[in-house]
């Protein structure tokens, strides 16, 4: 089994990755997100084992990196000001335009709908890849992404279920 | 239309940046052609080797990750010194490709055979045949010539100075063009009429 030069990955899934930092902690903190994620891919890549789904295991080691963003946001909140906590936003602060409208209703997402829903359409990725993002199985990520389209009130189906 | 974020098109900042890992590569123009020129964390030279195109880019690429690592990025600065040293053998301001050649992507017979190439002197030639009795393979001269072929590291260890026996000047990674242009730079002693400097390609976008 051998991989491919790392570079090969930057080149082909960057933007993917930046999207998607983009998508799960919203414009203010996406780029640290992402050069996170990309400094663990490069430090754990010898140890992969198959050469098969990188994309995948880039934009789940991206999840992981949102995910340590959000916890450590949650936890110096709670540090500096405790009764902001009940009332503070699950994610970053409101982002710029032209993707404001979505983003502001993403963010107000419950966290595993928020990660659900973006790891599926953001990273394009399909259920069981979400569920073994999130821990769960393929059945719940279909249900948390349904339920995240219902809040965000759009009118749309997965296309996975129409299959 | 069943994708809700169609029109999320966040702006995105550029690659992320990374520090120089084991191995790190540029791709350059020399005066002899495009040659991958790849570095080892630590500053020993893998490879000086001929890309004329993305083939052949992908072909070494390849090699250097499946043999030294799979951490491999483009990155300029590790490799300013091996392309300086390239560039003053090229001028003809040096005898030497002055580097220390790593041999990680060699075969074990191109290893022998590039090791008996070390004693063939600048301005000196040799034909495959007494090189390969030289390294004790008196009658594997065309498989002595197909190793040559493969040199990871083109110019710095000198296989342009193998010629055929019979005459000519053989094949040549780099083209027949690149092997008379150094063998006619040797025979006068270094020292060309100049030209162009060498341009990296380093900060192409793929």
């Amino acid at each position: 089994m051998s991989l491919p030069p790392f570079q090969h990955l930057v080149d082909a899934h960057w933007r993917d990755v930046a999207r998607l930092a983009h998508g799960l902690v919203g414009p203010v903190h996406a780029d640290d997100v992402a050069q996170q994620a990309w400094t663990q891919a490069l430090a754990a890549y010898p140890r992969v084992r198959s050469a098969r789904n990188l994309r995948s295991w880039l934009l789940t080691i991206t999840h992981r990196c949102a995910m340590d963003h959000h916890r450590a946001g949650r936890r110096s909140t709670a540090h500096d000001d405790p009764a902001s906590l009940a009332e503070a936003p699950v994610a970053a602060p409101p982002p710029e335009p032209p993707d404001a409208g979505l983003w502001a209703r993403v963010a107000s997402l419950p966290d595993r709908q928020r990660d659900a829903v973006v790891l599926r359409f953001v990273g394009d990725l399909d259920h069981r890849a979400v569920a073994a993002a999130l821990g769960t199985t393929p059945g719940m990520s279909r249900r948390l992404v349904s339920d995240a389209l219902a809040t965000l009130r759009l009118d749309l189906t997965d296309p996975e279920d129409l299959r | 239309m069943t994708d809700p974020f169609a029109t999320f098109d966040p702006p995105l900042a550029g690659p992320p940046v990374l520090a120089p890992t084991d191995v790190s590569y540029v791709l350059e123009d020399t005066a002899v052609g495009r040659m991958l020129v790849a570095v080892r964390d630590g500053g020993r030279v893998l490879a000086t080797a001929y890309a004329p195109d993305d083939a052949a880019e992908e072909h070494w690429l390849a090699r250097v990750a499946a043999r030294v690592s799979p951490r491999v990025l483009r990155h300029p600065a590790p490799t300013d010194a091996p392309r300086r040293a390239l560039a003053a053998f090229l001028d003809g301001r040096a005898t030497r490709v002055d580097v220390e050649p790593d041999l990680a992507l060699a075969s074990d017979f191109q290893r022998e055979v590039l090791t008996g190439l070390m004693s063939v002197g600048y301005g000196e030639r040799t034909t495959y045949a007494t090189l390969a009795e030289r390294v004790g393979h008196p009658r594997a001269a065309r498989a002595v010539g197909t190793a040559l072929g493969g040199n990871p590291l083109c110019v710095t260890l000198p296989c342009h100075r193998v010629l055929p026996a019979a005459g000519g000047v053989g094949g040549y990674a780099g083209g027949p063009a690149a092997k008379e242009h150094l063998l006619a730079l040797e025979a006068r002693g270094g020292r060309t009429s100049g030209g162009p400097g060498p341009r990296t390609r380093s900060d192409r976008i793929s």
